[in-house]
């Protein structure tokens, strides 16, 4: 191996790591407010990619369905509950985003014709099908068990993954999809070929993390979200509801994952189960910061991904094992460095 | 003439599964007045202030705060509508300053709209200055009467019409104590209801309008202060010199 190649296996190794980065502190916010492994993430980074691929081919998303069908789900849930407790004052605001909003999303989308718009208007409007889809898998899935074990939580996770998995090989068939370029431009840096979508990852990954620790310093909503994470009992008896922070964690949550799919797939051709591996390794770089702390699990993903490319160039063919196989050494470590702590006082 | 009425309990009955820990508890505070509930460990006074707050379901009864009875007490609403609550273990966000901690007690009163939560966190300041001294300090860094200075203090910053207080003398140091219930006193005088859960019934008392004491998940007995002070029972029970009341 040259310096050459070095370069060029250090590049591709910090563009994945950067998508694994924005993953892992997904992964460690859902983990922190609401205790659960969010191991659909990755079904929303493939959700992103396909459903762009699929204005760019002047095809209706499947996702388009998935939305308007939870949102009669939930709001049949929602009417139920108002019908039974007599409490009308929070329908207007269920009802409007769970049946108005998607109806609104499937006029722009079947009259509007958006195979012939621009990039970016096809890029916020693949976003605005696939966000909203994390607060409703948390409505429907996650908030009837919000005191439920971890562990329990977890299986809902395996089961909302299969699911997700199953409903985007019906919406976008086995094949995959690769979108066009953000941008054509490729720079010479010192004998090494940087592309425009390199920079484009990197930068818009810098970018979103400097937005969500600003966020999180700065902003009320941001706080707030860090005090459910340390103290719920404390959070609820400042007002701050469970139910809304871990709905506001999973638009998060989605929102990272939907970009980091569209970030992806002009580097790579993106399959409906393509989320899950990607998932994973974002999931390895959580684990390294213990599903606690966000720089080191940022630092731990990027660290996955140099770690994927290099073994991509001497083992390929045991590429992902060597990358999984990286959780076991965390591990020990983290069991033996890290004391275990009585819940705090 | 009589003060407005802050919160009315009646036959109020909670319980743990099979377990009943407040049977036909009622009990009113009025505006302006600090009433105690004391009574010995296990008694149900957490149990008491947590159903009233709504962290915990009740079976039966009601509660009333200020003239409206929620058929469903949540939490999130009663912090609306001005109750807050300072738990016995204080809960606070010890891995964020004290400023933040401060500030997410104005969490409800910036969602409803107001935001004067500088000027009160000016007032909370003035109240403790020891707070303004460590504001950048992490809250899980500081001493134990600090922390409670802390979780009074946040709470204060919600401006509620009804403070309530499990055990606020727990652990911390008698100079602290009689600091804290200072502020309770001069808290009353600017409208605030206050209710008070105190084992440390001889302190309670002194700062105290009037009092319940709570034995076994049932109002045992209820009076003014004065009253239960002189009350032989009382003194028995609760101020006796023998014990460590």
């Amino acid at each position: 191996m040259d310096l050459q190649i070095a370069l060029l296996l250090g590049q591709d190794g910090i563009v994945n790591g950067a998508i694994y980065a924005l993953l892992a502190l997904a992964l460690v916010l859902v983990f922190a407010v609401t205790r659960v492994i969010f191991i659909p993430q990755g079904e929303f980074v493939a959700f992103g990619a396909l459903t762009l691929a699929s204005f760019q081919a002047g095809k209706v998303p499947g996702t388009l369905w998935l939305l308007v069908g939870m949102g009669v789900a939930i709001a049949a849930i929602e009417i139920g509950i108002a019908l039974r407790n007599g409490t009308l004052r929070r329908l207007t605001s269920a009802l409007g985003w769970n049946l108005a909003y998607p109806a609104v999303a499937a006029a722009v989308v079947l009259l509007g014709q958006p195979g012939s718009w621009s990039l970016a208007l096809q890029v916020v409007l693949a976003l605005a099908l696939v966000v909203p889809l994390g607060p409703m898998v948390y409505r429907l899935a996650y908030q009837p068990l919000q005191s439920a074990s971890v562990l329990v939580l977890l299986i809902v996770s395996v089961a909302v993954h299969l699911t997700l998995v199953g409903l985007g090989l019906l919406f976008f068939g086995a094949e995959g999809s690769r979108t066009p370029a953000f941008s054509d431009a490729s720079f010479d840096w010192g004998g090494v070929m940087v592309t425009g979508q390199t920079l484009w990852v990197v930068g818009a990954s810098a970018a979103l993390i400097v937005v969500l620790y600003l966020f999180f310093e700065r902003s009320l909503w941001g706080k707030a979200l860090r005090a459910t994470a340390i103290n719920r009992t404390g959070a609820r008896l400042m007002g701050i509801s469970t139910t809304q922070a871990g709905k506001l964690s999973f638009v998060l949550a989605a929102a990272i994952g939907a970009l980091s799919g569209i970030l992806i797939a002009p580097i790579t051709t993106v399959y409906y189960d393509t989320g899950f591996i990607i998932g994973l390794k974002g999931f390895v770089g959580a684990i390294v910061g213990g599903m606690a702390s966000y720089p080191i699990a940022a630092a731990g993903a990027i660290l996955v991904g140099l770690l994927e490319s290099f073994s991509s160039f001497w083992a390929s063919a045991f590429k992902e094992v060597i990358v999984f196989t990286l959780i076991i050494p965390v591990l020990i470590w983290r069991s033996l460095t890290t004391r275990h702590v009585e819940e705090e006082e | 003439m009589e003060q407005p009425m802050i919160l009315e309990v009646a036959d109020l009955r909670v319980g743990y599964g099979k377990v009943e820990a407040l049977h036909h508890v009622s009990l009113k505070v009025r505006a302006g007045e600090i009433v105690t509930v004391i009574g010995p460990n296990g008694a149900g006074k957490t149990t008491l202030l947590s159903a009233i707050m709504g962290l915990l379901p009740r079976r039966s009864g009601s509660v009333t705060f200020l003239g409206s009875a929620p058929g469903e007490i949540e939490v999130e609403r009663m912090v609306a509508m001005g109750m807050t609550l300072v738990p016995e273990k204080r809960e606070l966000f010890g891995e964020m300053s004290v400023e933040d901690n401060l500030l997410l007690g104005a969490f409800m009163r910036r969602r409803l709209g107001h935001r004067d939560d500088a000027a009160t966190m000016a007032e909370v300041y003035g109240i403790f200055p020891r707070l303004k001294e460590r504001r950048e300090q992490l809250a899980g860094t500081l001493s134990g009467g600090e922390r409670q200075m802390l979780a009074v203090g946040r709470a204060l910053m919600a401006k509620p019409k009804l403070l309530m207080l499990d055990e606020p003398s727990l652990g911390l140091a008698p100079l602290i104590v009689r600091e804290i219930f200072h502020v309770l006193g001069r808290l009353r005088k600017t409208g605030v209801a206050i209710l008070l859960v105190e084992q440390n019934a001889r302190a309670a008392l002194q700062v105290a309008d009037y009092g319940y004491v709570l034995e076994t998940g049932e109002i045992a007995l209820a009076g003014s202060s004065a009253e239960l002070r002189d009350n032989p029972r009382v003194v028995e029970s609760y101020l006796g010199f023998g014990g460590k009341h």
